[in-house]
């Protein structure tokens, strides 16, 4: 298993030195000068040398890349042009964000997508099948920013029900001092309760949100790979055999059925995580989806780097666990790796 | 798992999304915070807290002002719509208790019980530091420095440790209206030289992760694009003590969102919503909506006179004959601006700056004219436009483009990304394109002499260059700073002329800035900057 792991990490070496040279040149390619928009609007051409000689941007391109790997050696990130600060505490603090609303936006598209493409799977054509395949229909062609739009209108402005859509927690209380990062478990430790409720409340939306997009492939994968487990022969057998069709369906059936499942959860997640830039704008969220768009907006390599870098580590650390996931389902996999 | 099972728990589910914020949860501590406290939403927030620093922007002026005091400010008069609005005449003290403006220095008495937030007194030689700092940062803080004179540290000299005299390099009438402008704010010397260093001298890094001012209010928490929350200093010196205690300052990047908090009356304050939201709000009647023109604002229609066909200006009035003046104030601006188009044709030029010009929609005039210069079946162009600025900018240039198609002139449509247009305008390559200036100072001489004048700055964005219209601005100057009235107003009013006749750039309409506040908020001031003072605002 550990040698597994290993090598699995030694892989992943060559495709981070990858993405950190490319990211790079990208970042210089963009359109756009950086000095120019932070000499500001009344700047002459002299003051927009002097910024362009502060940030460092003067120096050939080669100078400017080591001065970079060997920034990132000690774990700097280099400093947000847009924001004025640090980009790996900005990451730090806004990874448990995203991550926060993501997991539970996921957890709650799970316990719905899955339970629904398995009942999908166990009766085709039915009228279960039908509303798995419109609700995952509706919501894959939906856009996030849409149906967020839609629920902010509905449950904050119509009904009144859900709280401001102003971010992570009430303006009027204070955050749970920083343990985990996920104010759901730090408010918990911290034992405000008060503080929980709003932070799950304001969660709530988002999260529904996010589940909305992401029942699609899951439960569609589910389905699908249902059916062709259904109608293998151990299935067969096993209901020749008399078992009941709950021990069937679950034991045998599911178990079997659910590696697709988790390369296809994988797989949203991490798509979640990049890709819940507009959920965080709709909710104001400090998440960093948010974050490396301004950057990129603005110009401001810095950040755009270091968002890259770390969903780059993200994918590998996230293909470890569905493959060390895969050896606990499957004993095949264990065995051949 | 059963079916009978399973649509309980997806029914529990749906229950559960819908769980109320329940109102139980707001206390009376909750309630009484509310009531000193002002929430104000915006899409943009800070990027540093030192209007000195690298780069600071617009968002991070608010701060500032609020955050550190100057040696002078301005006083308020009554403005459009008796909402009080500064006074670009008169100056009142508010660092200095007294000041006595002499031919050439003015002498600054200071407050003897001013004190910085870590309650060290304010003294001549912070001052002096101050100012020094600002002249010698580089980029804009000094820049704007420069724009009244002040560009020598040896120009602010301390008296004693209440007083401090700046110096004149010149005359000139811009020199005291700059030290009322944000960038000359006096900043703790003693403690940001502690947090300096060798490669940081003026401790830049240290303000604009804090403030070190003396102001009504101090930055107390600053979370970079998410929120910045800042309260009252109870020992402030400089004025009556302000209502408000805490300003909380969320950014929220969703205009409809914004619209939605301002409604349910969980927001104080917005900046920043589109202008079609601004006037639904006014009409309504449920919020109070602040329209006032930018002063010294003007959005145009630039041309780049360096190359054909711009270079003739029979083109160039073709061009201001063609535009569709008015559907843009309707249906762009839905009517939040002062049209500066249109004039009577025998309305005298006034010494006022901005004031509209002469030029009207009619087609046939576009035609001949354009006939007249040699192009008869038109041309093709293209039409920039700052994607920053895209609400505005891109419906405006959409009712440019099928006018100017009209008369032939084919444009084809550039959005330039925010990041990029700085550049853009930098390289003076752009044929045709729309932009808008606004000055702080609120003097035409200054408008002209960044727009128009031949030293070309990044503002005379079509190259312009004309011998009689720089004798005309520098004369203009020059009358200013020496008092002579007749000259200064026969030149503004020459140059005046001039920009309308040759029309490098046509000037379409003035601005307004846009805020939508509570009814129970009041004290609102109308300032150059156009940003929030929440020294004069009250809640209830």
């Amino acid at each position: 298993m550990l040698t597994m792991i290993g090598k699995r990490l030694m892989f992943a070496i060559p495709s981070l030195i990858g993405v950190v040279i490319v990211t790079f040149l990208l970042t210089r390619a963009l359109p756009g000068d950086p000095a120019a928009y932070f000499a500001g609007p009344a700047a002459t051409k002299e003051a927009v040398e002097q910024i362009r000689k502060k940030l460092g941007l003067d120096r050939p391109l080669i100078e400017q890349f080591f001065r970079y790997t060997n920034d990132l050696a000690h774990g700097d990130f280099g400093n947000s042009l847009t924001t004025g600060q640090p980009v790996a505490a900005e990451i730090r603090n806004r990874l448990p964000a995203s991550a926060e609303l993501t997991l539970l936006g996921l957890v709650v598209s799970i316990v719905i997508a899955i339970p629904l493409g398995v009942l999908a799977a166990t009766r085709p054509g039915s009228w279960v099948d039908h509303l798995c395949r419109v609700t995952t229909t509706a919501g894959v062609s939906l856009p996030v920013f849409f149906t967020g739009l839609v629920l902010v209108y509905v449950f904050y402005f119509r009904l009144g029900w859900s709280p401001a859509p102003l971010g992570r927690l009430d303006v009027f209380y204070s955050a749970p001092p920083t343990i985990t990062g996920f104010y759901l478990i730090d408010t918990l430790i911290a034992r405000d309760f008060e503080a929980f409720r709003s932070a799950l409340s304001q969660l709530i939306l988002p999260a529904t949100t996010l589940a909305i997009f992401s029942l699609a492939p899951i439960a569609r994968m589910t389905r699908a790979s249902m059916l062709a487990v259904l109608s293998s022969e151990f299935v067969r057998t096993a209901r020749a055999s008399g078992l009941s069709p709950a021990t069937v369906i679950v034991t045998y059936a599911f178990r079997n059925a659910m590696l697709p499942v988790i390369t296809t959860l994988s797989m949203v997640f991490s798509f979640l995580l990049g890709a819940n830039v507009l959920v965080e704008k709709v909710f104001a969220w400090p998440g960093i989806g948010s974050y490396a768009v301004e950057a990129l907006i603005s110009s401001d390599f810095a950040p755009v780097q270091g968002f890259v870098l770390t969903m780059a580590v993200m994918y590998v650390l996230l293909n470890l666990v569905i493959d060390i996931l895969y050896g606990v389902i499957d004993p095949r996999v264990r065995l051949e790796g | 798992m059963k079916r009978r099972d399973f649509l309980k728990s997806v029914s529990g589910l749906a229950a559960g999304a819908a769980l109320p914020a329940a109102p139980s949860m707001i206390s009376t501590a909750y309630a009484d915070a509310r009531s000193e406290t002002l929430l104000i939403v915006s899409e943009g927030g800070p990027n540093n807290l030192d209007i000195q620093g690298v780069g600071t922007n617009v968002p991070g002026y608010e701060v500032s002002w609020n955050c550190y005091d100057r040696l002078i400010s301005h006083e308020m008069k009554s403005g459009p719509g008796g909402v009080p609005y500064y006074d670009r005449d008169k100056f009142k003290p508010e660092l200095a208790e007294d000041f006595k403006i002499d031919d050439m220095s003015v002498t600054f008495k200071l407050r003897k019980n001013a004190k910085f937030h870590d309650g060290t007194p304010v003294t001549a030689k912070d001052v002096k530091w101050s100012l020094d700092r600002a002249v010698s940062v580089g980029g804009f803080p000094t820049f704007q420095m420069s724009a009244g004179s002040l560009t020598k540290p040896e120009q602010f000299v301390v008296i004693d440790d209440y007083t401090v005299r700046v110096d004149f390099l010149k005359k000139d009438r811009l020199t005291v209206p700059d030290l009322a402008v944000i960038v000359p704010c006096i900043v703790n010397s003693e403690l940001v030289k502690k947090n300096a260093s060798e490669k940081d001298p003026w401790g830049l890094e240290f303000t604009k992760q804090q403030t070190a001012g003396s102001g009504a209010y101090k930055v107390t928490k600053w979370t970079a694009g998410t929120e910045v929350i800042m309260e009252r200093n109870d020992d402030w010196a400089c004025g009556p003590l302000p209502k408000i205690k805490r300003v909380i300052w969320r950014m929220v990047p969703q205009a409809g969102n914004r619209r939605a908090l301002l409604e349910r009356g969980d927001a104080d304050i917005s900046y920043e919503l589109p202008n079609k939201d601004f006037q639904e709000m006014k009409a309504n009647g449920k919020l109070n909506v602040v329209s006032l023109p930018f002063s010294n604002g003007i959005q145009y229609i630039g041309m780049n006179v360096t190359k054909p066909p711009f270079d003739n200006p029979k083109v160039r009035q073709a061009v201001a004959y063609a535009l569709p003046y008015q559907k843009i104030v309707d249906a762009v601006m839905f009517g939040l601006a002062n049209p500066m188009f249109g004039a009577a044709q025998d309305k005298p030029t006034e010494v006022a700056w901005p004031q509209p010009h002469k030029y009207n929609t009619d087609m046939d005039k576009a035609k001949a004219l354009l006939a007249e210069a040699g192009y008869p079946n038109g041309f093709e162009t293209t039409l920039s436009f700052d994607l920053n600025f895209a609400g505005v900018n891109e419906p405006l240039c959409v009712l440019v483009q099928e006018s100017l198609g009209q008369i032939g002139i084919k444009t084809t449509i550039n959005k330039v990304p925010g990041a990029n247009w700085r550049t853009e305008l930098n390289k003076k390559e752009m044929p045709l394109y729309t932009n808008v200036f606004s000055g702080w100072l609120d003097y035409p001489e200054y408008f002209f002499y960044w727009c128009y004048h031949g030293n070309n700055s990044v503002f005379n964005t079509m190259s312009y260059k004309s011998p009689e219209m720089d004798s005309l601005i520098d004369g203009a100057r020059n009358a200013a700073a020496t008092g002579d009235t007749a000259t200064y107003d026969k030149d503004v009013k020459g140059f005046v002329d001039l920009a309308f006749t040759d029309i490098p750039r046509i000037p379409l309409y003035q601005p307004f800035v846009n805020i939508a506040m509570q009814k129970n908020i009041s004290g609102y001031q109308y300032w150059f900057h156009r940003r929030l003072d929440y020294r004069a605002l009250a809640k209830g």
